[in-house]
């Protein structure tokens, strides 16, 4: 049926796995914002910039150390989430009592300097970087390379992760706690400015994991964040930020229709994620997960 | 609001009347002084001055006056910029149906895209207005009338109103100084009316505002609206001064630079956005040929602003005054 619509299947299933992976980097970062926005109540409009710097951290670590794609699939998000906590310590954490706009002013403006950095250094084009698990398997209506099943599998299980230690764990419950009230918490004992930086720092660090694995799809260059950003807000937009499980689903989801779109009607690709949260606008404001406050 | 303003009553009073006095003085030398600026600065550079003071007057319309940080705003200000180009390069507008085509076409998109936004309130608010302005970006990069890549160059100044020659740099800056003279006095009245006291209320509190009768997601979208086609109005006037409407104008970094004007000069302020576009268009020009460190630089000026003076050149210089004349009055 699907070769009657003119289309092959292996083009169709090849879209839609890469709108999988795509999906994936929507889940992860959607996932991050989510998490930061819960307990910061500051939108991390760095968080873009975090995931080019994860990238950019497994290129340099490759170019410069020699160090390959597995050894940078750990240390550059922990030194991106190194980073993060410092900026949250000096910086972010000043504005907490203010109105959430100037959280986000304030991590848009460091986006920018560290974009505009990264690009006087390495230019706007793209930097390759090898496919660290190269080949495939042919399932016979689609040929399955094996690194993007590694980063469909890899995000999913961090997804899954992220989510059981947020919902189903002691440390989770704290946190949870004190998205709610903070000042309790804080009065049960538990140093609240501590967790804030530490989260902001997984955040920044779940960015800078996705980038690590965005490298060898992807190339690597210095405004790969601030165009996926703005997508992956309109994610949220869609989702709600309410729900870690909500978060996963819509970004694999909006991703998979991404995919679809590229197959169907290549024009729209690019803007059909933006049409999606305008109908959801319309229908359901709140968003598919959020609730209405 | 009622306890906070009759509690500052004796202090606010007294500037209060004396700006009523002053304001028409400040105003007349103001104008003056723009007319006669062009014989020593080149006209070019203050009628880009001009045209992004509007826009950030028109955005700070918005932010300052409504509480709403729309992150969007480059589509009113590239959209209109494209429509107007288009109409004078390729239907043989004249300048002023152009700027009103521009115009009408900013306002109409503000009307669709303040629907779908104000069903959100604060930081989603933000972000719906980003994510449509990089749909409208995406639709303007691949649709057919906008030259793509290119943009539409070489943009015809005819006569305005099919008489007067507008390809003189000298005439078309007095016809940009009207424009930004109309578009800052409907702000300025705007701000001063009932409605705009409506619209400070919602800022200030949006549920006391509700509950007051008020039908706050209806200020909330004719605010938009204007905001969108003051904007437009901007945007078309500046493809007259440099005959150029591309993709610079709609992307998401111009909505960027719009923010920092407001928050660098004072949002919330009348003169605080032509203050901070004046700063920021004159550092850009300076920088030009810096490339990627105005980037930097840009970030770097959003950073110590939003730690160090959130309230802006003029909103901190207008507090310190403040602060000096209460304290004549206290002793």
């Amino acid at each position: 049926m699907i070769e009657l619509l003119g289309i092959s299947p292996q083009a169709l299933f090849g879209q839609l796995f890469l709108g999988l992976i795509n999906g994936a980097f929507y889940a992860i970062l959607s996932l991050g914002l989510a998490v930061i926005f819960g307990l910061l109540n500051v939108i991390n409009f760095t968080h873009g910039v975090q995931y080019m710097m994860g990238a950019f951290g497994a290129w340099m670590a490759l170019e410069y150390l020699g160090i390959p794609f597995w050894g940078a699939l750990v240390l550059s998000p922990i030194l991106v989430g190194l980073v993060g906590m410092v900026f949250e310590r000096t910086l972010l954490k000043r504005l907490y009592h203010l109105d959430h706009l100037y959280g986000l002013l304030l991590t848009f403006g460091l986006a920018l300097i560290v974009e505009g950095l990264f690009r006087r250094q390495y230019g706007s084009s793209g930097l390759p970087y090898d496919n660290p698990l190269p080949g495939g398997a042919n399932l016979g209506f689609m040929f399955l390379p094996y690194y993007r099943a590694f980063v469909v599998v890899v995000s999913l299980v961090v997804c899954l992760l992220t989510w059981f230690v947020v919902e189903r764990t002691k440390l989770g419950s704290y946190l949870r706690a004190a998205t709610e009230r903070a000042d309790l918490v804080q009065a049960f004992g538990v140093d609240v400015p501590r967790m804030v930086t530490l989260t902001y720092g997984f955040g920044a660090a779940l960015a800078a994991f996705a980038g690590v694995l965005a490298a060898p799809v992807y190339q690597v260059s210095p405004t790969m964040g601030s165009n996926l950003i703005i997508v992956v807000f309109a994610v949220v937009v869609i989702g709600g930020m309410g729900s870690i499980m909500g978060a996963i689903v819509t970004g694999f989801g909006l991703g998979v229709v991404e995919g679809l779109t590229k197959v169907f009607y290549p024009e729209a690709s690019s803007t059909v994620i933006f049409v999606v949260m305008a109908i959801v606008l319309m229908l359901k404001p709140a968003g598919l997960f959020g609730t209405a406050k | 609001m009622m306890n906070s303003s009759s509690s500052t009553m004796p202090v606010a009073t007294s500037p209060i009347a004396a700006r009523s006095r002053t304001v028409p003085w400040i105003a007349a030398i103001s104008i003056a002084v723009l007319a006669a600026l062009p014989l020593v600065v080149y006209p070019i550079f203050l009628m880009k001055l001009m045209c992004f003071a509007l826009f950030a007057c028109a955005f700070n319309l918005m932010l300052g006056y409504t509480g709403l940080l729309s992150f969007g705003h480059a589509m009113f200000f590239g959209g209109s910029a494209y429509v107007c180009a288009y109409t004078a390069k390729v239907l043989g507008f004249t300048p002023e149906l152009g700027v009103l085509a521009g115009t009408a076409f900013a306002a109409v998109l503000g009307l669709i895209a303040g629907l779908l936004a104000i069903r959100r309130q604060g930081i989603y608010f933000a972000m719906v207005t980003l994510a449509l302005a990089q749909m409208f970006f995406f639709f303007c990069l691949q649709a057919k009338f906008t030259g793509g890549e290119d943009g539409l160059q070489a943009v015809p100044r005819r006569d305005l109103f099919g008489m007067i020659d507008m390809s003189r740099d000298e005439h078309l800056y007095y016809f940009v100084l009207g424009v930004f003279l109309f578009g800052f006095f409907v702000i300025y009245r705007t701000i001063h009316s009932p409605f705009g006291q409506v619209l400070k209320a919602v800022r200030e509190n949006e549920q006391r505002a509700i509950s007051l009768g008020y039908h706050a997601n209806r200020y909330k979208l004719l605010a938009f609206v204007l905001s969108a086609a003051l904007t437009g109005l901007a945007g078309s006037t500046k493809v007259l001064v440099f005959q150029l409407a591309s993709l610079t104008d709609v992307a998401w970094q111009m909505s960027g630079e719009v923010v920092l004007m407001t928050l660098v000069g004072g949002m919330g302020t009348v003169f605080g956005p032509v203050v901070g576009a004046a700063l920021i268009v004159t550092l850009e020009n300076y920088l030009a040929g810096l490339g990627e460190w105005l980037l930097v630089i840009q970030g770097a000026i959003f950073v110590v602003a939003v730690s160090l003076f959130r309230q802006g050149l003029v909103g901190e210089i207008a507090a310190t005054a403040r602060r000096y004349t209460s304290k004549k009055l206290s002793v």
